[in-house]
C-alpha cells in the first residue's frame, strides 16, 4: 500500500508537503463563513464544548497525518484546573505547520486548506480548530498555546494565540523557537476552556474509542482528568489509501455556490470555467449547458449573476453528465473495519463479527459516497436494552443527534426480528447484545447541520445503508443458526467424549474387567465426520489454527476442506501432504484421503502478520461428503470457485441445517400420580 | 441384615451392568428397555385384579444425552446399592440424590430423577426399592385401632405392640419397610379398616372413639399414601382378612388416591400386585353425597376440571360407578372436603354418615 513508500519519501518531499499545504491555506471571508454555516457549531452545552474542541483537533491531526502519509500517533489530555475550567491538550506527529502559518491556522476562522477541495476528509469546513481557540479565549480569557515543528527544520516554534474577533485576526505573543526533543514533526495545542467532563455515550472517551475503531492505523492515548491513561493501540500499519482530490461535480452544487465559484474563478470565460473547474464536463457538455441556459460561452465569469446561475442549474438537469468519479473516496474496507472493531471491542469478547460490508460507490446530488457497515454480536455486550449504534461520517464518530440521522432511520426501518434481534413490532431500534456500525464516506457528507452531528435523510443514502446492513444481518442470522446447531452437536460430543468413557470406566471397575474400546460405539452414535476448529494466538501475534477431524462413522471417508485465508498471512506452515491448492485470493483447499473409521487427523497451520486475526477459524467448508454427515464445517457454497467469492453472500445458507436428532430422544411422559 | 432378597436384587442389578458392559464391548449403543410408564400402557391383570404395565416399552439409549446420562447413573446407582448392602447401611432417596454429586456426568439433576430411576431399576431388576436399601424421605402414616403386631426394632429386638393400647393418641407409625421380617401381623379385633385422607378427619374419628365403638382400624393416608402405607393396608387385608373402606375428600385428586390404593398407581404399576388392594371400597365423599347430604362446596378450578377429564380417559376409571361420579362432578362443577360433614355437627360423621355409608357396603 502507500505507507512504506510515503514514509520513505516523506523526508525528501517533507518540505513540499508542509509548504504545499501552506499554499492552499487561503483566506475565506467571515461573511462567507456565516452564509455557509447557518447553524453555529456545536458549542451549545458545556460538556459538548469540551468534546467539540478535542474532536476538531483530533480530526485535523488525523487528516494531516493521512495527507503526509504518517501513521498517526495522538496524545489527548484533559485536566481540571478549576471548577468548570479544563486544560485540553492534543498532540500529533503530523507534518507540522510552517511557522508563519501557525497564527492563521489556529487564529483565524475559516482558514483552511480544504474548504475548496472536493475530497473526502474529516474536517470539511476548516472552521473547527480556530473556533475552539476562540471559544477557549472567550470562556477563560486565556490564550491557546501552540507548538509545531516541521520535519525539515531543526527548531520548533511555540506561541500563544488569542483571536481578535472583530477583525478575525490572530494576536500572537511569546513567539519563540525551541528545540523539541525527540520530535521529528508534529503539532501540539493546549488551551483552557470552560466545560463539563462527562462519561458515557457522549464522552470524550467514547469519541476516541470510536475514532480508534475506524482508524485502526492510529495510536491514540488519552489521559482523563483523574490522571488515568487509556491507550488505543494501533491495530494495523496499513494507511488508508490517500483520497484523491477531485473537482466538484456540478450536479451537487447549490445556486449560491455556483455563483461564488464563478465570480472568484481564475477562468475568464464561462466555457473555460465549466470545463476546467468541474469534473466530468467536456467542451461539448459545456457548450450544451451554456446554450440551453442562454449564456454566452465567452461571458465573463466575474459578471455571472444569480439569474444566469439559475438558468445554468436548470440546464444542468437536462444535460446528461457522467456521474462523478469515485476514486476520491477512501472507504475503510471490510478487513480494516473488522480489524478496528476487533481491536477496540476485544474487551467485550464478542461472539461474532459479521464480515463488514463495503458497498460500491454511489452518488447523491453530484457527490460520490460509499456506505460501509458491520455488526458485532454477543459476548459481554449487554443483552437487555437497545443495540448500540456507532455512526461515522468520513471516519469521524457521530455522537450527537442519533435520532435525526439517516443511519438511525435506516436501522429503525428494517425488520430485525428476521435476523435474530428483538424489535417491538418490527420497527424502531432493535434490542439485544449487538453493536451496529455504519460509516458514510463522501466528498461532501450531507449533514443535517453545520455541527456535523447527523447525516441528512436522503433516500439514496438510506437505501445503501439498508443494503449493507441487510447483508451483515443475514450473516448474523447465519451465525446464530450455526450456534444453535453447534449446541446440539456439543451435546452429542459430550456423550461420546465424556459420558460414554465414564460409563465404560465405571462398568469395567464394577465387573473387574478391562475398559472396553469405545470406537465402534462412538461411530454408531455420532455417525458423522466431525471437524473441530480451534485457534491460539501467541504473544507475538502468531496465530495457530487447528482443525481436528474425527471420522465418527463406520466407513472410510475421503473429502476436501476449504478455507479462505488472508493471503498476506500465509507462510510455509500451510504446506502439508493434504494441501491441494492455494488460490490468488487465499482460498486454500486440502484433501483428506481415506480417513479410517474412528481415526482422527489434525490439520494445523499458522498465520502471521497484521491481518491474521481477521480469519475466523469457524469459516471452514467441506466438500465430497453428504452435509448431513458432517459436523463443524459448512457445505462448500456453490459459488466458491467462481472468481472472488464473497463468503458473506450465503443467501440460501440461512437455516437449512439438517437436524439429525429427531428420533433419539426417549419418550417423556408425565407420570400422573405420586409415590 | 443382608438377606436373600437383597442378594437377589444385587444379582439382578449386576446383570444390567454386565449388559451395558457387553454392549460397549461389542461396539453397540448401550440401551435399556423399560415399560412405558404412562397411562397409555396400563392393563388390567385379571389374575391379580390390579392394573399393571402393559407390553409397551420405551428404549433408553446412549444416543441422546439424557439417555446416556441415565445409563451412567444406573451404573453408579447399582454400585451405590451394592456398597450399601455389603456395609449394611440404608439411605434415603434424598441422600442418594446428594451422593450423586460425585458421579460425574451421572449426577442427578433433581430429586425426582433419583426417585424415578429407583423405580426404573425395580422394573428391570424385578426387585423392590426396599431391597435396594433405599427408603423414601417420609415414613408411612399412622394407625389406631385394635391391631396387634410384632415389630423388629433397629436393635433387632422384637416388640409386641397393640395399636390401640400400646400407643399414644398419634397412633402407631408405619415404618418404611413393612415386610414380614420387620412387621409381623399377629391379630386384630377390628371388623374393617377405614383409610382416611386427612389428618383432621383421622383425629375426628379417633376423638369420637370410632375405632372402639364401631370396631374400625383407622389408617391415616396423609394424602397420596406412601408405598409402605399401601403395602401395610394390603397385608392387613390379605393376612388378617380385614375389608378396606377408603374415606377421602370429594375431588378428582382423591379419586386418584383411591385408584392407587385399590387398582395400583401408574407410576408403580410394576408392583401393583404388591401394593394394591383390589377389594378396597370407596366410601366418599362422592358427587352423590354432595347432593344427598347438601354439603358445603367449592367450585372446581381449571386444574380440577382437567384432572377429571383426564380420569375419564384413564383405563382404571372405566366402570359405571366412576364414569357417572366423574361426569356428575363435572356437571355440578363442585367439590367438597371430608370435613364439610361438620356442617351438621362434630358427631355427624361418626353417628350418621359413616354408619349409613358403611352400612350400605355391608361393613356395619
Amino acid at each position: 500500500m502507500h505507507s512504506s513508500e510515503d514514509t520513505a519519501s516523506r523526508k525528501t518531499e517533507g518540505r513540499s508537503i508542509a509548504h504545499k499545504l501552506a499554499d492552499k491555506q487561503q483566506e475565506i471571508s467571515v461573511t462567507e463563513f456565516f452564509e455557509k454555516n447557518k447553524h453555529i457549531l456545536g458549542f451549545d452545552s458545556r460538556s459538548k464544548s469540551l468534546l467539540m474542541g478535542i474532536k476538531e483537533a483530533v480530526d485535523n491531526a488525523l487528516d494531516a497525518c493521512e495527507e503526509a502519509g504518517i501513521l498517526p500517533e495522538l496524545k489527548v489530555g484533559v485536566s481540571k484546573c478549576d471548577d468548570d475550567e479544563y486544560v485540553v491538550m492534543v498532540e500529533d506527529n503530523g507534518p507540522g505547520i510552517v511557522h508563519k502559518m501557525i497564527p492563521n491556522v489556529f487564529g483565524r476562522l475559516l482558514f483552511g486548506s480544504r474548504f475548496h477541495s472536493h475530497r473526502q476528509s474529516r474536517g470539511q469546513q476548516g472552521i473547527g480548530i480556530s473556533a475552539t481557540v476562540m471559544y477557549g479565549n472567550m470562556s477563560t480569557g486565556k490564550p491557546a498555546h501552540i507548538m509545531s515543528k516541521v520535519d525539515d527544520e531543526d527548531t520548533a516554534w511555540m506561541m500563544d494565540i488569542i483571536i481578535d474577533t472583530k477583525k478575525n485576526r490572530p494576536v500572537v505573543s511569546n513567539d519563540e523557537p525551541f528545540i523539541w526533543a525527540d520530535k521529528t514533526s508534529g503539532t501540539k495545542i493546549e488551551y483552557s476552556i470552560k466545560g463539563r467532563y462527562i462519561t458515557g455515550r457522549q464522552s470524550i472517551y467514547e469519541y476516541l474509542k470510536n475514532t480508534a475503531i475506524v482508524n485502526p492505523h492510529a495510536r491514540i492515548s488519552f489521559e482523563d482528568p483523574e490522571g488515568k491513561v487509556h491507550i488505543f493501540e494501533r491495530a494495523t500499519d496499513i494507511m488508508p489509501p490517500k483520497a484523491k482530490e477531485i473537482k466538484p461535480h456540478i450536479e451537487g452544487l447549490e445556486l449560491g455556490d455556483l455563483q461564488k465559484m464563478a465570480n472568484s474563478s481564475a477562468q475568464k470565460t464561462m466555457r473555460a470555467f465549466l470545463k476546467n473547474d468541474f469534473s466530468r464536463i467536456s467542451d461539448r457538455v459545456a457548450s450544451e449547458i451554456l446554450e440551453k441556459a442562454q449564456v454566452s460561452e465567452n461571458f465573463k465569469t466575474a459578471n455571472l449573476d444569480r439569474l444566469q446561475c439559475r438558468e445554468i442549474m436548470k440546464a444542468v438537469e437536462e444535460v446528461k453528465i457522467m456521474a462523478p468519479p469515485t476514486d476520491c473516496l477512501s472507504p475503510i474496507g471490510d478487513t480494516l473495519i473488522k480489524k478496528g472493531l476487533k481491536h477496540v471491542l476485544e474487551g467485550m469478547r464478542p461472539d461474532y463479527y459479521s464480515p463488514p460490508v463495503t458497498r460500491p460507490p454511489k452518488s447523491v446530488n453530484g457527490n460520490p459516497f460509499i456506505v460501509e457497515a458491520g455488526i458485532v454480536y454477543g459476548g459481554e455486550i449487554p443483552v437487555d436494552g437497545q443495540v448500540t449504534i456507532l455512526r461515522f461520517a468520513n471516519r469521524v464518530p457521530l455522537l450527537y443527534q442519533q435520532g435525526a440521522c439517516v443511519i438511525t432511520k435506516a436501522i429503525e426501518s428494517m425488520d430485525w426480528r428476521r435476523y435474530g434481534l428483538e424489535q417491538r413490532g418490527g420497527k424502531g431500534i432493535p434490542y439485544g447484545p449487538a453493536i451496529i456500525l455504519v460509516h458514510v464516506a463522501s466528498t461532501k457528507v450531507p449533514f443535517t447541520s453545520e455541527g456535523k452531528e447527523a447525516v441528512a435523510n436522503l433516500g439514496e443514502i438510506q437505501n445503501e445503508i439498508t443494503l449493507a446492513l441487510r447483508l451483515c444481518a443475514r450473516n448474523l442470522k447465519g451465525h446464530l443458526n450455526k450456534k444453535e446447531k453447534k449446541k446440539k452437536t456439543m451435546a452429542k460430543f459430550s456423550i461420546v467424549q465424556e459420558i460414554l468413557p465414564e460409563m465404560a470406566q465405571k462398568a469395567a471397575i464394577m465387573l473387574d474387567r478391562e475398559v472396553p474400546n469405545l470406537d465402534r460405539t462412538i461411530s454408531r452414535i455420532m455417525n458423522v465426520v466431525w471437524v473441530e476448529p480451534s485457534s491460539q494466538t501467541s504473544k507475538g501475534g502468531l496465530r495457530t489454527i487447528q482443525y481436528r477431524i474425527f471420522n465418527y462413522t463406520s466407513t472410510e471417508k475421503s473429502f476436501r476442506l476449504h478455507a479462505r485465508l488472508p493471503r498476506s498471512c500465509l507462510n510455509e506452515t500451510i504446506i502439508s501432504d493434504q494441501l491441494v491448492d492455494v488460490s490468488e485470493e487465499g482460498k486454500v483447499t486440502w484433501s483428506i484421503e481415506r480417513l479410517a473409521p474412528s481415526a482422527r487427523f489434525t490439520l494445523q497451520f499458522q498465520l502471521d502478520g497484521d491481518m491474521s486475526d481477521v480469519f475466523d477459524e469457524e469459516d471452514i467448508y467441506i466438500s465430497g461428503l453428504n452435509p448431513a454427515m458432517v459436523m463443524g464445517a459448512d457445505p462448500l457454497p456453490g459459488d466458491w470457485s467462481i472468481a472472488d467469492m464473497d463468503v458473506t453472500e450465503l443467501e440460501n445458507g440461512d437455516g437449512d441445517y439438517v437436524d439429525d436428532d429427531t428420533d433419539d430422544d426417549e419418550e417423556e411422559e408425565v407420570l400422573e400420580d405420586d409415590q | 441384615m443382608t438377606n436373600e432378597r437383597h442378594e437377589q436384587a444385587i444379582h439382578n442389578l449386576m446383570e444390567i451392568v454386565e449388559r451395558i458392559y457387553d454392549q460397549l464391548d461389542e461396539g453397540a449403543v448401550p440401551n435399556m428397555q423399560l415399560s412405558l410408564r404412562s397411562k397409555k400402557n396400563i392393563e388390567f391383570n385379571t389374575r391379580e385384579n390390579v392394573w399393571r404395565y402393559g407390553s409397551m416399552l420405551t428404549d433408553r439409549n446412549a444416543k441422546s444425552i439424557r439417555g446416556a446420562q441415565m445409563l451412567l447413573r444406573t451404573l453408579h446407582m447399582v454400585d451405590f446399592i451394592k456398597n450399601m448392602v455389603s456395609s449394611n447401611k440404608s439411605s434415603t432417596l434424598r441422600e442418594m440424590y446428594y451422593i450423586s454429586e460425585g458421579w460425574g456426568h451421572g449426577k442427578f439433576g433433581s430429586q425426582d430423577e433419583s426417585n424415578l430411576l429407583a423405580e426404573d431399576l425395580e422394573i428391570v431388576s424385578k426387585s423392590l426399592r426396599e431391597d435396594f436399601k433405599l427408603r423414601p424421605e417420609e415414613d408411612g402414616a399412622r394407625v389406631i385401632g385394635d391391631l396387634t403386631l410384632i415389630e423388629t426394632d433397629r436393635k433387632g429386638k422384637r416388640k409386641t405392640i397393640n395399636c390401640r393400647d400400646d400407643v399414644g393418641d398419634s397412633g402407631y407409625s408405619i415404618p418404611y419397610n413393612v415386610e414380614s421380617e420387620k412387621v409381623d401381623l399377629k391379630s386384630s379385633g377390628a371388623k374393617f379398616i377405614v383409610a382416611i385422607e386427612t389428618g383432621g378427619m383421622f383425629d375426628r374419628l379417633v376423638e369420637n372413639g370410632f375405632d372402639e365403638n364401631s370396631g374400625a382400624l383407622l389408617v391415616h393416608l396423609k394424602g397420596q399414601p406412601a408405598r409402605s402405607t399401601r403395602r401395610f393396608i394390603k397385608r392387613l387385608n390379605e393376612e388378617l382378612k380385614l375389608p378396606v373402606a377408603v374415606f377421602l375428600d370429594g375431588d378428582p385428586w382423591s379419586f386418584r388416591i383411591y385408584a392407587s390404593v385399590a387398582y395400583g398407581a401408574i407410576k408403580t404399576a410394576h408392583i401393583s400386585d404388591y401394593l394394591a388392594t383390589p377389594s378396597a371400597q370407596y366410601v366418599g365423599i362422592t358427587a352423590s353425597d354432595i347432593l344427598h347430604y347438601d354439603l358445603p362446596t367449592d367450585s372446581l378450578n381449571d386444574q380440577d376440571i382437567a384432572a377429571l377429564k383426564s380420569e375419564l380417559a384413564d383405563p382404571r376409571f372405566q366402570d359405571d360407578f366412576w364414569t357417572s361420579e366423574i361426569e356428575a362432578m363435572l356437571k355440578m362443577k363442585k367439590k367438597a372436603e371430608q370435613q364439610a360433614l361438620a356442617k351438621y355437627g362434630l358427631d355427624f360423621v361418626t353417628d350418621t354418615y359413616l354408619p349409613e355409608k358403611l352400612g350400605d357396603m355391608g361393613l356395619m
